[in-house]
């Protein structure tokens, strides 16, 4: 077993990657895989938040590095699922604490382990990004369907590609179908125009998102979330199965287009 | 009369061919020639075409200093004095270049057909935000330009794509620049000394060109013709 490391990032702040990070890594734990979260939010950190497991946190990322600990003691089991764990960030440090070489050799010493291992990027440019995309093997862009969102988007893929990361996959958090139907939301379309690179999943605006992680639960837990089950089908993405788009405005058979793209081949 | 400068681009040098006359107002004028395009000549590997010149090993060697202080390898020459050849082989400086074929296509006048353009840069990539290109001369792009990424041109910005960024053509002061794409929809257009921003655009997009007429920046419907 050999781990695919996978960077959630966006650029801009809030659109959803601890959101994504969070719901996809217990995705997959329910798919019986071994995952591993890694919270690169030094200073500001929400994974162990919104994972429900805060008050479990004794080590953390910092610890490892700066070898106080070893790696299986930051590393929290979490409540439901005996093969997902966490290791959080660290709350009094930044982002300085890590380098990037210490990411690609924490990174390393787990991919034995585990069959994914999700690493949450902070928002920006600057160091924490540059340390959560050092291990990564894919990356998953965040992106809102709105102009500044989709703006900062386009210049994390210009920095990835440039480190031959790229391209990613994208992630559109948060849709509301009807306004894009009015016209006043940009499209899957107008963003993937822009964009150019492979769709990954297409999330609805959904409340059940901030009353499950009010509560440190995933919204895929609930059957009844529909941002769930869009994060749900992006894990089953992730593991190779073709899983149409759910309808969320099918305008002019978009998504019909969109799903012959991805099946025609590329590096998908 | 100052001496010309003729530069012909082979594989991975750049022939340069010195005129006749004096050494020593033929190699001031050389070296100016050569350092008023620096930029272009960067970093290059230059073969000097020498005819039938007498040029010691001194005066090489010289020049071959010369030329490093601007990043410029002076890799080969060209000649066919015994003397010259001889003291580009006690320098080390090759004598003739790779691959090149049987007869010297030097010696042949350009046919009345060959045009010779100007220089530019082509990148066939879309540009992201952030992104930026700046060039003396024209610049191509084989793609689109997002918004947030940025173009500076001293020549004009030909865009195959669309073009939503901020562009800067004819950057050193040129009126005649121009700015082409077949969605001209940019953020913010410049063109010398001019700027102007894009009014909202058609649904369905034409290419277009942008322009100085009269002192005014204006963008219109490219004519098949070229006429602008």
């Amino acid at each position: 077993m050999s781990a695919q490391v996978i960077t959630i990032t966006s650029g801009k702040g809030g659109v959803g990657k601890t959101t994504a990070t969070a719901n996809l890594a217990v995705a997959l734990a329910q798919m019986n895989k071994k995952v591993v979260s890694i919270d690169g939010d030094i200073g500001l950190r929400n994974l162990d938040v919104v994972m429900g497991l805060e008050n479990r946190i004794v080590y953390d990322l910092v610890d490892v590095v700066e070898g106080r600990c070893k790696l299986r003691q930051a590393m929290i089991r979490d409540k439901r699922f005996p093969e997902l764990f966490l290791i959080p960030a660290a709350q009094t440090r930044d982002k300085t604490a890590v380098s990037p070489k210490d990411m690609v050799r924490l990174c390393d010493e787990l991919r034995p382990e585990f069959d994914w291992i999700l690493i949450d990027s902070p928002a920006g440019i600057e160091r924490g990004f540059r340390n959560a995309i050092a291990p990564a093997d894919m990356i998953l862009v965040v992106t809102n369907p709105e102009v500044s969102a989709v703006r900062d988007a386009d210049r994390i893929i210009g920095l990835i590609e440039a480190d031959q990361k790229g391209p990613g996959k994208l992630v559109i958090n948060r849709v509301k179908p009807a306004m894009v139907k009015r016209g006043d939301m940009l499209s899957t379309e107008d963003i993937v125009d822009v964009l150019a690179i492979d769709l990954i999943g297409i999330v609805p605006e959904d409340e059940t998102v901030l009353i499950a992680s009010n509560q440190g639960r995933a919204a895929v837990l609930d059957n009844r979330s529909k941002a769930g089950k869009a994060f749900t089908n992006i894990a089953l993405r992730l593991n190779g199965e073709e899983v149409p788009f759910v309808e969320l405005d099918d305008r002019d058979g978009f998504f019909d287009r969109i799903l012959k793209l991805g099946r025609a081949g590329g590096d998908s | 009369m100052k001496p010309s400068l003729q530069i012909k681009g082979v594989h991975d040098a750049l022939i340069i061919t010195v005129d006749d006359g004096e050494w020593s107002e033929v190699r001031p004028a050389l070296i100016e020639s050569i350092r008023a395009q620096q930029e272009f000549f960067h970093g290059a590997r230059i073969a000097l075409q020498l005819g039938d010149r007498a040029l010691g090993a001194a005066e090489m060697g010289g020049l071959r200093y010369t030329l490093a202080r601007m990043d410029i390898t002076f890799a080969a020459i060209i000649s066919t004095h015994p003397a010259t050849q001889e003291a580009a082989a006690d320098l080390g400086i090759q004598l003739g270049l790779e691959h090149r074929p049987a007869e010297d296509p030097l010696e042949t006048q350009a046919a009345d057909t060959e045009i010779s353009g100007d220089d530019a840069v082509f990148i066939q990539r879309t540009l992201r935000s952030g992104n930026n290109v700046r060039f003396p001369g024209h610049v191509i792009v084989l793609g689109d330009v997002n918004p947030g990424a940025e173009i500076v041109a001293g020549g004009n910005i030909i865009i195959w794509g669309r073009l939503r960024g901020v562009v800067h053509a004819g950057a050193a002061g040129d009126e005649s620049a121009c700015i082409c794409a077949l969605e001209l929809a940019p953020t913010q257009l410049r063109l010398a000394g001019h700027v102007a921003v894009s009014p909202p655009r058609p649904r369905k997009p034409k290419p277009e060109i942008a322009l100085i007429r009269s002192g005014e920046l204006i963008a219109e419907e490219w004519r098949r013709s070229g006429s602008h």
